[in-house]
C-alpha cells in the first residue's frame, strides 16, 4: 500500500489503529538482544504454537508479538500481558501453559513469575507499579516494548510518521527547524550542541548535494540505547532522519551501525524496506513532490569512527580517520558536501517533537538541557537495564530509585558516565542533576548514556586503565599526543598496578594528560585523559595507597593482593573452592578451609562468593611486591 | 602478499556482483568476505582491489584499521569475551583468563585444530547482563568462571 496525501495517510493509520483494537488481548515478548540470549525466542514459539492449537487468537482474540527490548534486560526473558500489563520475568518455555491459562484465559496472576521488590521481596505485577518504569518518562524510546518492529502498522497505530505528515504538510523547512529550536533539542550522542543550530548551518550551505547521517555506531563501552532504539522501533529513527532531510535539503540519507549489532541491521532493513512500499520514503513521499532516501552501511568496528568525521570517511569506504574540526560538516562533510550527522537518539526524539510540537518536549529538563535522555544503568546495581529520564533527575535518584540501590547492598564507590570521554564521579557528587553541563563539571560528561556503577570491590586506578587500554587500542594513531600519550600513560599504570609505582608518578600523569588535551587532533584525543583525570580529583588516595603503601583498596589488583580465610568464620560450605579457578583452596565439605598461597592468583573469586565473611584481603605491602617481581 | 590465499575465489565473486564498482563499497565488500571465509584470504583482497578499482595498499589499510577483519583464518567457532565497562568490573578478565586456560590459547588465536577462536570485544551492548560471552551467534549473559567449560562445551577440543 503506497501513502499519496494526508487523506491517505490518516485511512491508513485508521485502518492500522482498527486492526490494533480489534486484538482484545495481547501477549508481548520481548525479543530484544537481552532476553533473546535469555531464550525468549523459544518462549514465543512456545505461545505461538500453544495459541494455533488451542484456537486462542479466536477464541479469546488473543494476539502474540515479539516487541523490541522492554529494557529491564537482566530479568528477562520478559512477556507482558495486556491489557492488565502484567509483568512477568525469567520466563521460560514450560511457564507458556500456566501463564495462557492463569492470566490471559482466568485473569488470574502467576505470582511466582511477577517481579518482587527487592527489600520488602512483596510482588509487584503491575508493569506500570515497578519502580524501574513508574519513574520513567519515554519520548525516545516511546514505543520500544509497545511495537512490533517488523509491522509498520502497528508503529502506524502508535503514531509513527505523524512528525511528518506534520512537517512536509505545514511546515517550511525554516519552521521544521525553528520547533526543533524551541523544543531545545541537543545531540544525544554526547557533545550536546544544539541539533537545530546544526541544521541551520548545513541548510544554508551552498551545495547541490547534501546528505543526512544517522550516527549508530554506538562504541562507548557500558552503553547499549541506540541498539534498542534501533532493534525495537527503527520507524521513529527513519521518521526523523526524514524531518531533517526536508529541513535541510538533503536528498540521501545514511544509517551507519555497529557491527557488533545484528539484528539491529536486520531490523532496520526491514523497516526502510517497509516504509518505502508506504509512501514514506523513497520518491515522492506522501505525494509530496519530496525525494528522500536511506541506505545502511555497517561499521567495521572501530571506536573512533563514532567520531563525526571519521565516520563519514569510513561511510566513504577509507579507514576513519578523524579531520581537524576547522572544517565543519554543515558546509564540507560526506564526500566534501554539506552534510548533518546526529545520534540514533536525537532522530528518534525529532519524530517525536514534530509530533507534539517543540514546547512538549521543552517542558521536560534544566534550564539549558531540555527533554529527557536515555540512560544504560549497568554495573553494579540491582536493576540494570535501559532508562529514558527527564534530564535533571539526580544520580542518587537513578542509582538508589530506579536502580534499586547496589548490588548486595554493598558500599557505592562511583558511577562512570561519557564512556571512554567520561569519567567517575562519587558518592559526594550523587544529588548531582544530570545534565550536559553539570557532569561536565564534575569531570566527567553525558556521552552516549552509558551509567557504570561501581562498588567498593572497584579498583579505580585499575578502572583508569581499563579505558587507557581501550584507547591505545582505538587510537587511530594519526595524531601523536594522543597515540604517544596514551601509551605513555598506561605504562605508568601498569606500573602502578603491580606495585612498581613511583613517587612522581602522579605529577608525570596529569603532566601528559594536559599535553594530550591540549595537542589531540579530534575529541577521542581531547576527552581521553577524562577517566584519569577525574579518578584523580576524586580517588587520589587509592592512587596513593598503590603507590606509596603497596596495597589495593578494592583488593582487586592481584599483585598487591593476599587473601585468607579466617579460620573461626569458615563453615566449610565449600562455595569457595567451587568458585577457585585454580584449585587453591583446601579443606573437606564441613571443615574449616585454607587457601595454599602457592596456588593463589589473588583473584577475589572466593571472596566474592562467601556468605560468612569468612574471607579477607590485605596489602601486600611495597616490600613483599618488590620481592615477588624480583 | 601478506597473509593466506584461500585458492577458492567463487563466494567471493558473488560478493563483487552485489556491489557498485566504487571505493564506497569497499568496507561492506570486506565485510561479506570476512563472513564468508572467516578472514581475509590474501588472494580475495587483491581480487577486491581489482574489483572495486582500489589501490591495493588502500585495502590492505582499511583491512587492518578495522577490528571486524582479521588476516588468519579464524576457528570454526569465533568464542568473543566481551570486556565492555561493565563486563569489566563484574570480572570478565577472571572469564577470558578461565577460557585461556580451558581452551589453551590467548586472545587472538585460534587452537591448533581450528575448532575454536577466542577474541575479546569492547562490548557487544548487552551490559545489563555482564559479564557477557559469545559462542558464535549465542550470547550467554552473567557468566561465572565456573560455567566456561560447560558453554564451550562441544565447541572445541579442550585441554585436559
Amino acid at each position: 500500500m503506497r501513502i499519496d496525501s494526508r487523506a491517505a495517510f490518516d485511512a491508513a493509520v485508521q485502518a492500522a489503529k482498527e486492526k490494533v483494537t480489534g486484538r482484545k488481548r495481547q501477549v508481548f515478548v520481548c525479543c530484544g538482544t537481552g532476553c533473546l540470549a535469555n531464550g525468549s525466542a523459544a518462549v514465543a514459539e512456545a505461545f505461538a504454537q500453544q495459541i494455533a492449537e488451542k484456537g486462542l487468537d479466536v477464541s479469546l482474540g488473543l494476539f502474540l508479538k515479539r516487541t523490541g527490548c522492554h529494557g529491564f534486560c537482566q530479568r528477562g526473558p520478559l512477556v507482558v500481558v495486556q491489557p492488565e500489563g502484567v509483568l512477568y520475568t525469567r520466563v521460560r518455555p514450560l511457564d507458556v501453559t500456566e501463564i495462557l491459562d492463569q492470566t490471559v484465559a482466568n485473569g488470574h496472576c502467576v505470582e511466582r513469575l511477577v517481579y518482587r521488590d527487592p527489600s520488602t521481596k512483596a510482588p509487584v505485577p503491575k508493569y506500570a507499579d515497578i519502580p524501574f518504569y513508574a519513574n520513567q518518562t519515554r519520548v525516545a524510546m516511546r514505543n520500544i516494548g509497545k511495537v512490533d518492529p517488523a509491522d509498520i502498522e502497528d508503529s502506524l497505530a502508535n503514531g509513527a510518521y505523524a512528525g511528518l505528515v506534520r512537517a512536509l504538510n505545514d511546515l517550511s523547512p525554516d519552521e521544521v527547524i525553528a520547533e526543533v529550536e524551541r523544543a531545545g533539542l541537543r545531540g544525544r550522542g554526547g557533545a550536546g550542541f544544539p541539533t537545530a543550530r546544526k541544521w541551520r548551518a548545513t541548510a544554508m550551505a551552498k551545495g547541490e548535494r547534501k546528505f543526512v547521517i544517522c550516527n549508530g555506531d554506538e562504541g562507548d563501552p557500558g552503553a547499549f540505547k541506540d541498539r534498542s532504539i534501533l532493534e525495537g522501533d527503527p520507524h521513529s529513527v527513519i521518521e526523523g532522519m526524514v524531518i531533517g532531510a526536508y529541513a535541510v535539503g538533503a536528498h540521501e540519507g545514511f544509517v551507519y551501525v555497529r557491527d557488533e549489532y545484528p539484528l539491529a541491521v536486520v531490523h532496520l532493513g526491514v523497516a526502510i524496506a517497509q516504509a518505502r512500499e508506504w509512501g514514506l520514503l523513497g520518491k515522492n513521499i506522501l505525494g509530496t513532490g519530496f525525494d528522500f532516501d536511506i541506505k545502511v552501511s555497517r561499521g567495521g568496528g572501530a571506536f573512533v569512527c563514532g567520531e563525526s568525521s571519521a565516520l563519514m570517511r569510513s561511510l566513504e569506504g577509507k579507514v576513519g580517520e578523524p579531520r581537524a574540526k576547522y572544517v565543519h560538516a554543515s558546509e564540507r562533510g560526506l564526500y566534501d558536501c554539506p552534510t548533518v550527522l546526529n545520534n540514533v537518539e536525537t532522530w528518534s526524539d525529532v519524530s517525536a517533537i514534530l509530533a507534539r510540537g517543540g514546547d512538549w518536549f521543552a517542558r521536560w529538563g534544566t534550564e539549558k538541557s531540555k527533554g529527557t535522555k536515555a540512560f544504560s544503568l549497568v554495573g553494579k546495581v540491582k536493576n540494570t537495564g535501559l532508562i529514558e529520564l527527564p534530564m535533571g533527575m539526580t544520580l542518587r535518584r537513578i542509582i538508589f530509585d530506579i536502580g534499586g540501590g547496589i548490588l548486595k547492598d554493598r558500599p557505592f564507590k562511583a558511577v562512570q558516565t561519557g564512556g571512554p570521554s567520561g569519567g567517575c564521579l562519587p558518592e559526594s557528587c550523587l544529588d548531582l542533576p544530570v545534565d550536559y553541563e553539570q557532569l561536565t563539571a564534575a569531570g566527567s560528561m553525558m556521552g552516549s548514556g552509558g551509567m557504570i556503577v561501581m562498588d567498593d570491590r572497584t579498583c579505580m586506578v585499575d578502572v583508569a586503565r581499563y579505558f587507557l587500554r581501550f584507547l591505545v587500542e582505538e587510537s587511530c594513531g594519526k595524531c601523536v599526543p594522543c597515540r604517544e600519550g596514551l601509551r605513555q600513560m598506561l605504562a605508568i599504570y601498569d606500573r602502578i598496578l603491580e606495585g612498581r609505582g613511583r613517587p612522581d608518578d602522579i605529577g608525570r600523569i596529569e603532566r601528559l594528560a594536559r599535553g594530550m588535551k591540549l595537542g589531540s587532533l579530534c575529541e577521542l584525543g581531547k576527552s581521553a585523559p577524562n577517566p584519569v583525570l577525574s579518578t584523580l580529583r576524586y580517588f587520589r588516595d587509592e592512587y596513593v595507597a598503590h603507590i606509596e603503601r603497596g596495597e589495593c583498596p578494592a583488593g582487586m589488583c592481584r599483585a598487591l593482593t593476599r587473601y585468607e580465610i579466617i579460620t573461626e568464620k569458615c563453615t566449610g560450605c565449600h562455595l569457595c573452592t567451587r568458585a577457585c579457578p585454580t584449585g587453591a583452596i583446601v579443606g573437606k565439605p564441613k571443615q574449616k578451609h585454607a587457601i595454599d598461597q602457592g596456588k593463589c592468583i589473588s583473584c577475589g573469586a572466593c571472596y566474592d562468593v562467601c556468605r560468612d565473611d569468612a574471607i579477607r584481603f590485605g596489602g601486600r605491602g611495597r616490600p613483599e611486591v618488590a620481592a615477588a617481581a624480583q | 602478499m601478506i597473509g593466506q590465499p584461500c585458492n577458492d575465489l567463487r563466494p567471493l565473486q558473488e560478493i563483487l556482483d552485489r556491489y557498485p564498482r566504487e571505493e564506497a563499497a569497499l568496507i561492506q565488500v570486506l565485510q561479506d568476505v570476512q563472513r564468508a571465509y572467516n578472514y581475509l584470504p590474501s588472494d580475495a583482497i587483491e581480487k577486491v582491489a581489482e574489483g572495486l578499482g582500489v589501490p591495493l595498499a588502500r585495502v590492505y589499510s582499511v583491512a587492518t584499521f578495522y577490528k571486524a577483519f582479521t588476516l588468519t583464518p579464524r576457528g570454526k567457532t569465533l568464542v568473543k569475551v566481551c570486556l565492555g565497562t561493565a563486563c569489566h568490573i563484574r570480572g570478565a578478565k577472571q572469564l577470558v583468563e578461565e577460557v585461556e586456560r580451558v581452551a589453551g590459547i590467548k586472545p587472538g588465536e585460534t587452537t591448533p585444530d581450528r575448532s575454536l577462536t577466542l577474541e575479546t570485544v569492547n562490548c557487544v551492548g548487552a551490559c545489563a547482563m555482564a559479564p557477557v560471552v559469545i559462542v558464535g551467534a549465542k550470547y550467554h549473559g552473567g557468566v561465572k568462571t565456573a560455567d566456561i567449560r560447560t558453554i564451550l562445551g562441544s565447541a572445541a577440543s579442550l585441554a585436559k
